[in-house]
């Protein structure tokens, strides 16, 4: 029934060329048969080709994905109770302090972040490599993790857990077959999340990589800042159609869950 | 439900009925359509200076859009809406001397009751004191007098719709419209809002459009009531004219509790109207206006409360129904009593509960005998 | 028992790997440079007892923070950053209310897309994204050919290597934690405010001025912390786009400790940085808070 009024189809439209002009752009000279990466000079996807016979950006991606994997799996668990505790252990001492320490990572700028993680390191003379990677992303995403679960936790209707308990279940018995499947949701957004920013993080793995453990932001990082280089592109396209597959489908499918939901509803009432 | 048909506006005031008085607001052939969707059908109804005029219909029968297009929010897409005279399609609601009060009340959040109630003056760029006499005359009109600096969310649902109605008076509108201005507040409150609303009406003489689904409301605050379906108005009237004389089934069963005997006329003429209904018991005779042919399918409807129940077949009734009793509902001040006829068919009859339930002399299974007057029902063909 | 469980362990790991890191930043900005391995002095002897605590402790003085603010590098590098924050802040804040605004007058069939084509980029690598616009902004790029190829210019311009380009970055990449905050305000917002202050006499102007602006607040103030914060301690963006002139305190410490291996004066900086984040952030929590009391 709603129309737009032209100013508000001029800005969104405008708004949205902005966002996704750059990223079309890359993806489009990314099939560039030419070295230089702003002229066109025909179809080809040798990029790609080279790309993939590079064994730096290969092992780099490896050490990359194996982070995010562990990491931001620790994170969930780690983050999860972190939530579990805020909304509802009650009062207990060093209640602030905690909060604080999982609210503060998400607004620390990075380099402090990555920075006081090294000394650590350094401090207690861990060497540098996945490990200190795996601990340092674990660290911060973690944070993110219990954000995005408490936010879940606030919602849900503890009486359900109640239920359980009175149902005959123990304390963990309940947490897992009444209050995990509920929120489960926001667990498995809570892990793609820490994911996602794990594979992203430049700035924090910078600082606490070895020489033997480099990640693929820092592969690329280093790649260009000379300048503008076509394999970055092909790579790049490669990510952000991973990126755009995974976000659309999870999109749909929760589009789907939501229509299918309300017809069970309406059936129901019929 | 007949206490309220009782308790509508005084009787004299009537201007529907003269032939020389002015509608405030005429709509001429309107027809509003959403895409496909037709949400008012070719529209032809006026409404007079002082009215309380409701607008009642289930949900999705136009009212709300008659409504909206009255404030300004909706432009029909043919026929004429005028308000005092004047075409008010090119006018925008910012211009319009109407105001309305919102199902929601749309206060706004951020500013006081007393800025809200101001927020209408100030955008007429009346001066500051005669704004804040204004409002203060505004917040004794609704009895908000201490809450004046509070913001919306600290004060209660019912003082909530004090103020929207006070901001939609504040600008002395010649029309006034609400959009199911009760709907969120209790029932206990509801009636002494209903009471309250008519009593601001009478005193500042604004014409109100009231829409509701709520019949009982509508019968209690009315002067006419106009019952609406699919975009078209089915009926316009006084409450106890559409209690009463209902122009149609679908008004009968819509306002308050009805029994529908479906028949065959036999009879007509005489302002009444005879049908035979059901084999082994007798016709039954209603009011008809109009001749209706022989034969015709026909529809008596009869209000429960209107319905006698005896255990004895009553001597000087003309209409006359047996029957067993299969329920009873005891409701305190009345019981309802469900009869089966040798047929099947079910009918209701109310009787009060003079006596204490103990000497009640009517139960359950006991054969009864219904009887009502000639003039006590309608004969419906539509 | 088990509660104590559940609580220590998140408890014990932030301890470990967030507290006692920042503890030792804060301990290493108040000792001395050294050729050594760690490249600082003094470092605890706990062997030594407590003479080796005494010891420690007289070891650490102010000097580092005193040589911030003698030299003038560090005083630029503080106030740009706060400029450059508080410029991408504003136009980020320009850019994005119009497409926050944009989507929350969308027909409700279109928002969920549009709310996905907000957060994909966000989903998206930041480096990527950064990446992306030095192909357009170069003397070369994109948008030089576009703009001489409609002969707006003759000369390429050189944006590029310059603060306009971190602005451009920062904006790009910071919108949607612009947008998201203040389209859930105007989402909330009931239109039937709207037609009531229209209801009322105002025009659309003035009903967009005294109810839409208003209540949108708490997201304008949101989504401004969202991108400031972050801006005031970003590396990659003036890294990649920002030129040698570009100073920013993020890349300056990134510098000191890599390229100066000066990790006291780097702790030094990073504690400064924290202080003044520290005020930002405060106010940024009583927001969230006020707003989750007045949603309540």
């Amino acid at each position: 029934m709603r129309r737009l009024s032209w100013f508000n189809t001029v800005s969104l439209t405008l708004g949205f060329a902005f966002l996704y002009i750059p990223m079309l752009i890359l993806i489009v000279y990314s099939f560039n048969g030419g070295k230089l990466v702003t002229v066109w000079s025909g179809f080809s996807t040798k990029w790609y080709g080279e790309l993939f016979r590079n064994e730096a950006f290969l092992d780099a991606a490896w050490v990359t994905l194996k982070v995010a994997v562990v990491s931001s799996t620790i994170a969930t668990v780690l983050g999860t109770m972190a939530a579990y505790v805020m909304v509802r252990a009650g009062r207990f001492r060093g209640r602030t302090l905690f909060s604080g320490m999982i609210y503060a990572p998400l607004v620390m700028p990075e380099v402090i972040t990555g920075l006081s993680l090294l000394l650590l390191f350094i401090a207690i003379g861990l060497d540098r490599g996945v490990l200190t990677i795996v601990l340092a992303h674990t660290t911060f995403s973690m944070c993110y993790v219990s954000v995005v679960v408490s936010s879940r936790l606030v919602t849900f209707d503890q009486s359900l857990e109640e239920a359980a308990l009175d149902l005959g279940c123990t304390g963990f018995e309940a947490f897992r077959l009444v209050t995990l499947p509920i929120i489960a949701p926001a667990v498995i957004s809570g892990w793609l999340l820490a994911f996602t920013l794990s594979l992203d993080d430049l700035v924090i793995a910078s600082f606490t990589s070895g020489p033997s453990s480099t990640t693929l932001p820092i592969k690329i990082f280093s790649a260009v800042r000379l300048g503008v280089s076509p394999e970055i592109n092909a790579l790049s396209t490669i990510m952000i159609t991973l990126v755009a597959v995974g976000v659309i489908g999870a999109s749909l499918s929760s589009k789907r869950t939501i229509a299918k939901r309300a017809k069970d509803e309406q059936e129901a009432i019929q | 439900m007949s206490d309220a048909a009782i308790a509508t506006a005084p009787a004299e005031f009537a201007p529907w009925e003269d032939a020389q008085a002015t509608p405030l607001i005429r709509f001429q052939n309107v027809t509003k359509r959403f895409g496909d969707f037709t949400a008012i059908d070719n529209l032809t109804i006026d409404i007079y200076e002082r009215e309380f005029f409701a607008l009642l219909g289930p949900s999705g029968c136009g009212k709300t859009t008659m409504m909206r297009m009255l404030g300004g929010f909706e432009t029909q897409t043919e026929g004429t809406i005028l308000i005092d005279g004047q075409d008010v399609a090119p006018v925008p609601p910012n211009k319009r001397a109407v105001n309305m009060m919102f199902q929601s009340y749309a206060l706004f959040p951020h500013l006081s009751v007393a800025e809200n109630i101001a927020f209408g003056l100030k955008r007429d760029k009346m001066p500051k004191d005669q704004i804040a006499a204004r409002v203060d005359e505004m917040l004794n009109l609704v009895q908000l007098g201490k809450f004046a600096n509070r913001k919306p969310h600290q004060i209660s649902g019912g003082q909530r719709q004090r103020v929207a109605l006070a901001r939609s008076l504040a600008k002395a509108p010649k029309l006034l419209l609400l959009d199911e201005p009760l709907g969120a507040l209790d029932k206990k409150l509801r009636q002494d809002t209903q009471f309250e609303l008519m009593d601001i009406q009478e005193t500042t003489g604004t014409t109100f459009v009231i829409v509701t689904h709520d019949q009982e409301e509508a019968m209690t605050v009315a002067s006419r009531i106009a019952v609406m379906d699919h975009g078209k108005i089915i009926q316009v009237d006084t409450p106890a004219k559409i209690y009463e004389e209902p122009g149609s089934v679908y008004v009968a069963d819509f306002i308050g509790d009805v029994n529908l005997i479906e028949g065959s006329v036999t009879k007509s003429g005489d302002d009444h109207a005879t049908i035979s209904w059901a084999e082994g018991q007798q016709d039954l005779i209603g009011i008809a206006h109009d001749e209706i042919p022989a034969g015709t399918r026909a529809t008596l409807a009869i209000r429960p409360e209107k319905v006698n129940i005896s255990t004895e077949r009553p001597a000087d009734m003309t209409n006359i129904i047996h029957g067993k009793v299969l329920d009873i509902a005891y409701l305190g001040n009345m019981s309802t009593y469900v009869i089966e006829t040798p047929t099947g068919q079910h009918i209701k009859a109310q009787a009060a509960n003079t006596r204490r339930i103990r000497r009640r002399a009517i139960t359950w299974e006991q054969e009864v005998w219904l009887s009502f007057t000639d003039t006590a029902g309608v004969v419906l063909t539509s | 028992m088990k509660r104590f469980g559940l609580i220590s362990v998140p408890y014990l790991w932030l301890l470990a790997l967030f507290l006692v890191p920042f503890l030792i930043v804060l301990k290493i900005s108040l000792s001395d440079t050294a050729l050594a391995i760690p490249p600082y002095t003094p470092t605890l002897d706990l062997s030594a007892g407590w003479a080796g605590v005494r010891e420690w402790l007289s070891g650490l003085d102010m000097e580092n923070f005193t040589w911030l603010t003698e030299d003038d590098l560090y005083w630029k590098a503080y106030l740009s950053s706060l400029k450059i924050a508080v410029l991408s802040t504003i136009f980020t804040l320009l850019v994005g209310f119009p497409i926050a605004y944009g989507m929350s007058r969308a027909p409700d069939e279109w928002r969920p897309t549009l709310m996905m084509l907000i957060i994909l980029p966000f989903w998206t690598s930041f480096l990527i994204r950064v990446y992306a616009w030095k192909a357009i902004l170069s003397q070369e790029g994109f948008l030089n050919q576009l703009l001489m190829g409609i002969g707006i210019i003759n000369e390429p311009l050189t944006i590029l290597n310059t603060n306009t380009a971190v602005y451009i970055g920062i904006v790009y990449t910071y919108l949607p934690f612009m947008v998201l905050p203040i389209y859930a305000a105007l989402e909330r917002l009931d239109e039937s405010l709207l037609e009531a202050a229209e209801d009322l006499g105002c025009s659309r102007l003035t009903a967009f001025w005294l109810i839409t602006l208003p209540l949108s607040k708490q997201g304008v103030i949101a989504g401004s912390f969202l991108v400031f914060i972050p801006a005031m301690g970003e590396f990659v963006i003036p890294s990649l786009l920002g030129g040698s002139k570009t100073l920013m305190i993020g890349k300056v410490l990134y510098e000191e400790f890599f390229a100066n291996r000066d990790w006291p004066v780097a702790s030094a900086v990073a504690v400064i940085l924290l202080l003044i984040l520290i005020i930002p952030i405060v106010l940024f929590q009583r927001n969230e808070e006020k707003q989750r009391e007045a949603g309540k």
